[in-house]
């Protein structure tokens, strides 16, 4: 379905990696998950998780600050958190919806 | 303050393309209960994975298909098909509801027989029958299903040193208009061996025709198949009655209707598609009520149905051991449980569900087995929510040869437990240990030690 670009190097942890992101400021984020980027026109649903995250970043929280905010909100550990938001920003950064910082 | 439920972050395009060929159907609700038993508890109790079948929905599938055939015709009488699933615990709910059975092996005959399956009731199938087996089975009153003219003269031969006549039918092969056409057992009708067949039978007068008997296929989704199939062999047996002045007892119509499954590269789910028990029936009780026989020369009509029977009451259950992204972003899952226990997901899109509910967000994953081997993918392709390490889910409609089929491959065969009318669970096939498969190797002494 997305035309995702090679992710690489998933094995690199976050902090190691120290990267830190930003959402484009013209993509539009709704509380019920809808995703909207102007200027491509593609549209994006995204689970309540991934609302947060995004949100989180949009206000300018380094990805460590995600990190630690997602894990006292969410019953899991730092590991798992720490592989799926690498992941997930690695997709936002291939669909051109977050830059790095 | 309690956390909230963990999910993996996802994010899925919304644009256009190839839609989701199932439409917006939630095909991946979450299944937490089976017959009112917790999954959870169940693989808690017993192991992940863990075969799950349900007796209720064995014998309500067993009295939807009965019904559909007594409702039309007066003489019905079904035999279970022991390949399809021949754990003892299984084939006795089927005794229990009057079925005979039907075997293609003596491994199975003698399965029956340890069952109390009477050795009348016990139809004996397929191309492989050793002399000890025929010898077996005419002693027991069974009914022989010839397979081809070898089998044929062994049973005249045999006949010779035995006090009783063999009870036969012959198994016929024909076009039913199905694509592949399965020529390969008994004899064909078309080209007029099947008829030939007959008359050595009659004119050796060694043993008693006493059925006639067809599997056209497997997995019809055409009721009308059965139709022709139906009229051929009344045709043989009006044949035999103007020309030898005989009767049949019955026509044995074999199994093959179809089970809710999903075929691969159907573009329907299964259960959208497939003909239900009044369909098959009304081809077949029709076609035998026109046929031209008088009320009295009707014969008994014997159905093998195997897959429709109990495919939707079985149920394996497992676990995600890793979830991992693939190179060119696909999503995949690996599981506990691979094709060395599905057999059949070889050829259908089994439906798989989450134990646990979860949000509506959904991404499509390729689920894998745990063999180190890569034909062992149980889907290319399904809609799951976003399941981590541990999270369970339930495979669907897999009561039907995969408990037969399995391979002891690389892991060991884990429990089946089959839960009773009243919710109660019990192991009806327990798991394979590593002394139960040391216990058949011997070690010769030249082998015995080593050392490295
Ligand atoms: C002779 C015979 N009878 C019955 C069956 C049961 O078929 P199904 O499970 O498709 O109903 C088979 C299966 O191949 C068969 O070969």
């Amino acid at each position: 379905m997305l035309s995702w670009v090679l992710i690489t190097s998933l094995s690199e942890g976050l902090k190691k990696c120290n990267m830190n992101v930003r959402i484009k400021s013209n993509v539009a984020v709704s509380d019920s998950g809808f995703v909207f980027d102007p200027s491509t026109g593609d549209s994006y649903s995204v689970n309540p998780i991934g609302v947060e995250i995004i949100q989180l970043l949009k206000e300018k929280s380094s990805t460590d600050d995600v990190l630690k905010s997602i894990l006292e909100r969410y019953e899991t550990d730092e590991k798992t958190i720490d592989k799926d938001l690498f992941e997930f920003i690695q997709l936002l950064l291939n669909l051109q919806l977050a830059e790095k910082v | 303050m309690t956390k909230l439920r963990y999910e993996r972050p996802i994010i899925t395009s919304l644009n256009g393309g190839v839609s989701n060929k199932f439409g917006t159907r939630s095909l991946h609700e979450p299944v937490s209960h089976i017959d009112g038993v917790s999954v959870k508890e169940i693989i808690a109790q017993y192991g992940s994975p863990v075969f799950i079948l349900s007796e209720r929905k064995i014998r309500q599938t067993y009295r939807d298909a009965k019904r559909a055939f007594t409702s039309r015709y007066p003489k019905v009488q079904f035999a279970w098909s022991y390949k399809t699933n021949y754990i003892n615990a299984i084939c006795n709910i089927f005794h229990q509801e009057g079925s005979w059975a039907e075997v293609v092996s003596i491994f199975e005959y003698k399965k029956a027989i340890a069952n109390g399956v009477p050795g009348k009731n016990i139809i004996f199938n397929g191309p492989d029958k050793t002399e000890e087996d025929l010898r077996t089975a005419i002693e027991n009153d069974s009914l022989i299903h010839i397979d081809h003219l070898d089998e044929l003269y062994q049973i005249i031969e045999l006949t010779g040193s035995l006090k009783k006549r063999p009870k036969v039918a012959i198994r016929v092969n024909m076009d039913t208009g199905i694509y592949p056409m399965w020529d390969r057992f008994g004899f064909n009708y078309e080209n007029g061996q099947a008829w030939d067949a007959i008359n050595k039978i009659i004119l050796t007068d060694k043993m008693d025709l006493v059925g006639l008997h067809c599997h056209i296929g497997t997995f019809m989704l055409s009721p009308n198949a059965y139709a022709v199939a139906a009229n051929k062999l009344s045709d043989l047996a009006l044949g035999l009655k103007l020309h030898h002045k005989k009767n049949i007892e019955y026509i044995d119509l074999g199994g093959g209707f179809a089970s809710k499954n999903t075929l691969k590269g159907s573009f329907l789910p299964g259960s959208d598609i497939i003909p239900g028990f009044d369909e098959y029936a009304e081809a077949i009780c029709t076609t035998l009520l026109n046929a031209g026989f008088t009320k009295d020369d009707l014969p008994m009509l014997i159905l093998e149905s195997g897959r429709a029977l109990i495919d939707e009451a079985g149920f394996l259950a497992g676990s995600v051991i890793a979830n991992k992204r693939l190179s060119d972003g696909r999503r995949a899952l690996v599981m506990d449980m691979g094709v060395n226990l599905l057999f059949t997901s070889f050829w259908y899109d089994h439906r798989i569900s989450p134990v646990e509910a979860s949000g509506h967000h959904t991404e499509n994953a390729v689920i894998y087995g745990p063999l180190c081997m890569n034909i062992d993918v149980l889907r290319e392709n399904v809609t799951l929510p976003p399941l981590k390490k541990g999270d369970q889910v339930v495979v669907h409609t897999v009561g039907a040869y995969n408990m037969t089929q399995w391979m002891q491959f690389i892991s060991m065969r884990p429990n089946v437990v089959l839960i009773d009318p009243e919710g109660k669970t019990h192991v009806i096939r327990r798991k394979e240990t590593v002394d139960d498969l040391n216990k058949m190797e011997e070690m010769p002494s030249h082998l015995k030690s080593f050392k490295i």
